[in-house]
């Protein structure tokens, strides 16, 4: 008998747009290998990164671009080895194709 | 010299949902096949059939331009942005769904399926106002000869969105033939063949087959039997 339990993948989910985060966060979830955490402002994910394991960015929609900038460097700063993505289609059907891609 | 990809029919990821069976030129939903990620721009090809009065309830997008072309019976859609319209073959319909939108999507027919292909380009901008447009084509502009449906400008012909691609409908009886130019440098066409067979690059495709050719200026494409066929002229770099 193996005894042996994967460990969640943790990912954190960014995006300024509430219905549609959730959403996405919901549909990460719905793969038990996957973790999602959403958060909306910058200051809520720099927070979630420093007290939360992350393997897994993904820059959803509304971020402007110096944002995802600072975000980008921030999290790369503390984690080279962090995979970070741009999440298109909001919570649609490319998105566990995005994570299997991110995460190969 | 040109390169080229060859998507058969039959190597397309396939989704029955009772409700809706839905062929994908590319990875979607459960179908994944690092493979079959995109066609430069081009991400996802759906070719989709919805049960009569059934459809897809209302769901979030963002940053995607989504084109829907239906090939028979009639889609109702409706938005967040109070657009409310139904859209049939002959029509083409494109959303960019930007800073996000919801949306749905019903057959409202009771006896008639609908068959459409739902198409999704990566954008050249997030994060854009969303918008929405659609048109009613001249179903006779396309027959043997080539009938623009899609462009990245608001005053050329077809529905705009917001990437460098043009799209292209052609109904060709046996035999005829066009030269076909790419209109960007870098860009590159994704051929989908919607109903008989037709040659491009000395390459036989046949309904639902598709053929990517980038690195050319341009080819000739031959309806070998009655045809009607896509051209997605799409960034291969965006």
């Amino acid at each position: 008998m193996n005894n042996v339990s994967e460990e969640k993948v943790p990912i954190l989910v960014i995006g300024r747009h509430p219905e549609i985060l959730a959403t996405v966060v919901r549909l990460v979830n719905n793969n038990p290998a996957w973790n999602a955490t959403g958060c909306i402002t910058d200051e809520e994910a720099i927070h979630h990164f420093d007290n939360q394991p992350c393997s897994l960015v993904l820059l959803g929609g509304g971020i402007p671009p110096e944002s995802e900038q600072q975000l980008s460097d921030y999290f790369l700063s503390r984690n080279p080895q962090i995979k970070i993505v741009q999440h298109y289609g909001g919570g649609s059907g490319l998105l566990a194709a995005e994570i299997y891609e991110a995460l190969r | 010299m040109a390169q080229t990809i060859l998507h058969k029919a039959e190597t397309r990821g396939h989704a029955n949902h009772g409700w809706l069976n839905s062929y994908h030129s590319f990875s979607f939903g459960s179908y994944y096949n690092p493979e079959r990620m995109n066609f430069g721009a081009l991400r996802v090809l759906n070719d989709d059939t919805v049960d009569a009065g059934m459809g897809f309830g209302k769901h979030p997008h963002d940053n995607m331009e989504i084109i829907s072309i239906p090939l028979e019976g009639n889609l109702e859609h409706a938005d967040s942005m109070d657009n409310v319209a139904v859209i049939k073959n002959g029509d083409i319909q494109a959303m960019s769904a930007g800073t996000g939108i919801y949306h749905s999507e019903y057959n409202q027919d009771k006896d008639k399926r609908v068959k459409f292909l739902q198409i999704w380009l990566y954008p050249n901008k997030r994060n854009v106002t969303p918008r929405y447009d659609q048109i009613t084509l001249n179903l006779a502009d396309r027959h043997n000869k080539l009938q623009q449906v899609l462009s990245p400008s608001a005053d050329d012909a077809g529905v705009m969105i917001h990437q460098d691609a043009w799209f292209n409908l052609g109904k060709f009886d046996a035999g005829v033939s066009t030269s076909y130019t790419i209109q960007k440098p870098g860009n590159g066409v994704y051929v989908f063949v919607l109903s008989g067979e037709v040659q491009v690059n000395n390459q036989t495709l046949q309904t639902r087959d598709a053929l990517g050719i980038w690195d050319t200026e341009g080819f000739d494409i031959t309806a070998t039997t009655d045809a009607e066929f896509l051209l997605m002229d799409v960034p291969m770099n965006f």
